[in-house]
Parts: structure tokens; sequence; C-alpha cells
């Protein structure tokens, strides 16, 4: 897993609440057994016209905003279906931190798992994160993991955030979940010993 | 020692290990696995070198990506079929248990779990796919999980889990004539909203979850998902015991006696304490509706839809406005007033044995409206071959409803069961966000017999007015 430590990148706001992951990624596009290449299928529904151009009225066809890193969204950001195609797609577009007032817990879980930062702040930073990103389609942030703080260029905004330490842990060394379990094999076997095989 | 919530003993039951700051390390007792969340988790262990751990513990389907036509006809979408294969060959080669398209226990793996007795009271049960909750309603901690976690699972048959809060909801007073499970879990959304169980593992209480099949309680935590919760879960009763024996993958016997009067003491302790409780007065309910794009936009039959004005929130406002936009609806309009273009009844919310007979009382010797084509997809061979069994097939095609072959079918737009742009469908599945049934399609969610009423009428009516035959 690529490690995540300072990311400073344009920001992409999307002003919606409850932005679910059918529309993330639809489900018609989840029919690959890969694991990359569903980057051009992020928000498809929102961001391509019926005959398959781009729909100029979406942020993410908008010059600025195309090359954007940091997704801002409202709260419950990733409800719905457990797609790990979500952060997929985000990760393939090149989005590797989500910022939002709340998350959905499965999806803020499956970015974990992939190298990205659900970044939770409270509602009235996301509020401006989400008026100065819409006013300057080149309005960067710059997050710092290990100190947990987010500034913009003028810092006008710094804030602070939390995020539990094991995450963190991973996120910043790159750990995969599986190697980390099966140091405890001896633990398995005895669980398996004494609940499962007698 | 201090009273403990079901849950509670649950979690204790199955953990492996618990260290400071880190995720507990939680045994896993049933692993359901699909095609279309499998396929990297299992390049994830080839790549590693890894095996499966307990290939006894896990078990294999393919439901989403299936299409519902006759068995005879092949899979004709090249991806599709890609997919499916995978999940064949990956079985093949870690060894693994499959029922595949043509298996006489295929199904919605939801559907399966229970239908099969895989699914007991007791066991911790993933699968990748977030409507795993529906197992809870045997008194299981069962979680939809992402793809990472599905190779985790795979490969340690352990999960890492920070450990939820609890919530009870309290059902006080029984259910009203009409009024139907799914009414109850979307009455509930309606009140705490879809992002109101974050963190939570829900207990569903009460008289009206004590009197209630377990069809009915697995349309209830079918849906915690859909309110945000980690898990839905309800406890063990006799209802519960007397379901789940006799089933083919259950113990048999004095095993059955003996892991039943464990699970008799799974339930809440008196006296046990939630992080949050909520009560409802299930006298109050009604059929719902839902008129909007999540299921928390929902309301009853007698209703209208809502004037985004009425909102005092900017955010409910604006999603109100654009929901409304998206279903091409105006406000006021009276719910019975909507007319339809399809309705489908199934999906691992509404496709059980109880739901299709509810659907069949509603249809029978009626005709489907002339305006409305009508689907019925049951969940698994099983049930199919059971309502054949009981006739309801021949009720439904004999009111002019198509009769299918198992699978997730119209409930997600993957497989060739989908809406087409603006059609708009009374759903008995459990999501009607934009597109969810297809690009540009409108879903309205109901319970079946709502759904079946719709399918005569053309438009929305009360079912508790319905001249049944």
């Amino acid at each position: 897993m690529k490690p995540f430590n300072q990311y400073s990148r344009t920001v992409i706001p999307i002003d919606r609440v409850n932005i679910d992951t059918d529309q993330i990624i639809p489900a018609v596009y989840l029919k690959r057994i890969e694991r990359d290449g569903y980057g051009e299928f992020l928000f498809a529904r929102w961001r391509y016209n019926e005959d398959g151009s781009e729909n100029e009225d979406f942020i993410l066809n908008q010059d600025g905003y195309r090359e954007g890193g940091i997704l801002v969204g409202g709260n419950n950001f990733g409800c719905g279906s457990s797609r790990e195609h979500a952060p997929w797609a985000l990760n393939d577009f090149g989005i590797r931190c989500v910022i939002a007032p709340s998350f959905a817990d499965i999806f803020y879980n499956n970015c974990f798992q992939n190298g990205l930062l659900p970044l939770k702040l409270p509602e009235d930073v996301v509020a401006k994160i989400i008026e100065k990103s819409t006013e300057n389609p080149n309005f960067n942030l710059h997050v710092d993991l290990e100190s947990q703080r987010v500034w913009d260029d003028e810092e006008e905004i710094t804030v602070g955030f939390d995020i539990d330490q094991f995450r963190k842990h991973c996120l910043i060394n790159g750990l995969d979940d599986i190697g980390l379990t099966l140091e405890n094999e001896k633990h398995i076997q005895a669980y398996e010993k004494s609940k499962l095989d007698n | 020692m201090k009273p403990q919530t079901m849950f509670e003993k649950l979690w204790n039951k199955h953990v492996v290990l618990e260290e400071p700051d880190q995720p507990t390390v939680l045994y896993i007792d049933l692993h359901l696995v699909h095609e279309v969340t499998s396929p990297q988790a299992f390049d994830g262990l080839r790549i590693a070198g890894r095996q499966v751990r307990r290939p006894d513990l896990t078990v294999c389907t393919v439901d989403h990506n299936t299409p519902t036509w006759e068995l005879d006809k092949p899979v004709t979408d090249e991806i599709s079929k890609k997919q499916l294969d995978a999940l064949e060959n990956n079985c093949k080669e870690f060894g693994l248990n499959l029922f595949d398209r043509f298996s006489e226990f295929q199904g919605i793996v939801h559907v399966i779990g229970p239908d099969l007795g895989y699914t007991q009271p007791g066991k911790t049960v993933v699968c990748g796919d977030s409507h795993t909750s529906t197992h809870g309603a045997l008194g299981c901690f069962a979680i939809g999980i992402g793809t990472s976690e599905v190779e985790h699972v795979l490969a340690t048959q352990t999960l890492r889990q920070f450990k939820p809060g609890t919530m009870e909801i309290r059902l006080e007073g029984d259910l009203p004539f009409g009024v139907e499970p799914k009414d109850v879990i979307l009455a509930i959304i309606g009140q705490i909203g879809i992002g109101g169980g974050i963190g939570y593992v829900i207990e569903y209480t009460g008289e009206a979850i004590r009197s209630m099949g377990m069809d009915g309680r697995m349309t209830i935590c079918n849906m915690s998902i859909e309110a945000g919760a980690r898990a839905g879960m309800i406890a063990p009763d006799e209802t519960t015991i007397e379901y789940v024996r006799n089933r083919r993958f259950a113990p048999k016997g004095e095993a059955f006696e003996t892991a039943a009067a464990e699970w008799r003491k799974l339930s809440s302790d008196p006296g046990a304490q939630y992080d949050k409780v909520v009560i409802i007065d299930a006298t109050k309910l009604e059929p719902a509706v839902t008129w909007g794009t999540n299921p928390g936009m929902v309301t009853n039959i007698s209703g209208v839809v809502p004037d985004p004005k009425s909102f005092t929130d900017p955010a409910q406002v604006e999603s109100a406005t654009r929901a409304l936009d998206y279903m091409g609806l105006d406000p006021n309009t009276p719910i019975s007033d909507i007319k339809l273009d399809r309705v489908f009844v199934g999906a691992c919310t509404n496709s059980r044995i109880d739901d299709l007979r509810a659907a069949a009382r509603v249809v029978k010797g009626k005709k489907v409206h002339d305006d409305v084509y009508a689907m019925v997809v049951p969940g698994s061979a099983i049930i199919k071959k059971q309502a054949e069994n009981e006739g309801l097939d021949k009720i439904f095609i004999e009111a002019g409803l198509d009769w299918r072959v198992a699978g997730c079918s119209m409930c997600l737009g993957m497989n060739p069961d989908t809406l087409s742009p603006g059609e708009r469908c009374a759903s008995t599945s459990n999501r009607n966000f934009e597109g969810r049934q297809g690009k540009g399609g409108r879903t309205h969610l109901v319970s079946p017999p709502m759904a079946a009423a719709a399918a005569i009428a053309g438009h929305f009516v009360d079912i508790r007015d319905w001249d049944y035959e």
C-alpha cells in the first residue's frame, strides 16, 4: 500500500450531503475483476451526458478541478453499498484525500485499506473549504498526517484533526492489515482450538 | 456481573486478540462470498502466496451479475461472464464450495445463508456486501465489509474491528393491519435519518418484533445499513430456533438442542445499558412510500410529496429540491396519485417466501394494469421451488406478472434487469439512490403488498383498503 503522509492538492467541492457509493461509481462499472481502471467511471452518472460526452456543469469536468486531488463533500459521505470500487475509483482518478463532516462506516474503513485519508472536519470548516474552493478552482489544501493538521495557502484555514492512532500508523507506513494479523497466528490457532475444534 | 447487551455477549465470545489502541481481532464464523466483491481479494491472496484459512467456513454463490432469465439461456454480457467465471476458477483454485448459477442452492447471498441453515444465532457473519446486516435477524453480529477485508477474512478468518456503540430501537405495541416489516424499517430510517445509525449496532426489540416471523425480521435488519448502522440484530427466541431447526446445514438432533440452549442465553440481560435508545409506537405506523433519492425521504401512503420549502435545514431543502427534480415529482402531489411504469418484487430485502405469499394474495384473481410491467424475482432457487409448490407462480403469471429465476435482479442495475431513463418503479428493494436501478430510473421503496397493489392499480394505493379475492 502506498504510504500517506504529506499531501498538497487542489480541492474539488461537491456541496451535497449523503453522497452514496452508487454515485461515486455506479454498479454497472463493477463487473471488472481488476483493482485499477475505475477512475474514468468516477461519478459517471453526474459526469457524462447521455451520449457519453462530458457534462460541463459537473465540477470534475471544469478546468482546475479536473486536476484536483482532495474531494470535499457533505455529511454521511460514502453511504450505501460496501463496494471498495469507490475508493479505487477515487484513487485511480488521483484523489487520495476526502474531507467531510461525517462518513459512512464501511466507506471510511475502505479508504484506509487503500492508502486514502478520509478526513473528518467540523461542519463550519467544511463549509468554509467548500466556499473557498467553489470561488477559486485553484484553491489548494495541505494535509500533514504526522502532525494532524490541514491548512490553505494563505493560512486562513488552519485546523487540526482527530484520527485513530492505529490507522494513522498504518497509513503513514503503508502497512497491510493481513500481514499484521498473521503475526498473531498463535492467537488465532488458540481461539480455534478452544472454541471451534472441540 | 454487569448486565450485558446481546451485542456485547457476541463480541466478547469472538475476541481473538485485544491490544491497547488497536482494533480488536475478531473471529469470523461464516464468510459469504459473491462474484462482485471477491475477484480482487483472491488476486491479493495469489500475489502474496496465501491460502484460504477455513474453506469450511466460507460459502460462495453468484447473485449480483446473474441474469434472471431461464437457465438455458446463457449469460450474454461478456464482462459479467468473465466475473462469474473468475469466481468459479477461484473456488476451484482455493478449494471452496460454490453454488453456481445452476445449483439448486443458488440465490441471493443474504437469502441462502439463513435459508440453508449456515446462518445460526450467535455467529459472526461477514460478506463483501453492505446488506450482510440481514443475518442479524437470527441473532448474529453480521457486517458488510470491503474487498480488502474480504481478503483479510479469507487469509486469517478474522477481522479487525473497532467496537461500535449500541443502540436499542424498541417497537412498542402491535403493528396495525396492513403495516409490514418494510414499513417499520422505512419509518425508523425516516425518523433517525440515513446517518442516524453511524457508529452503532442496532438491536431491535419490543412486542412488534417478538410477534414477527423470521422473514419480516430479516427485512428489518437488512435495511439497518440504510440507517447508517454497522449492523442490526434481533435476539433469538423460539421463532428463531424453530426457523433454524431442520435447515440443511444446521446442526441436527442432540447437537441442535445443545446449540439451541446456548442461543437462548444470547438475549440482552435485563438492565443492560445501551448507548442510545429510540422508542417507536408501532401502533401508529402506516404503509410507507419513499418519494426521494434516499431511503430517509419517506412518507405514508396517505401523505403527499413534501414541499422542499417546508424543511428548515438548508442542506435538506437543497437535497429535497434536487430529489424532486430527479424524481419528476411536484410538491404536494398525493402519494396515491403517483403512476408507475414498473413494479419489482424481489431483492435481499423482500424476496423470501412470506414476501411472495403476501404479494400473491394481493394480485390473486386480478390483472396487472396495462401501463405497468411487473416482475417477481424469488431470492433463491429453493424459495422459487417452494413458491411453485404452493402455486404462487401461477397466481403471478395469471395476473400478468413476470416470474423469474433467483438473483439480485433489478435492485442494483448491474445485470440485465434495469429501469430505462425516466421510468418510475414501485420496488421492494432497499435503495432509491439516483440511478440505482438503472441510469435515470426513479425508484419508490415499498412493501411487497404495496408493490403488488400498485402493479394492479397502476398507481400507489392504500393496501389497508384493498379488495382481496
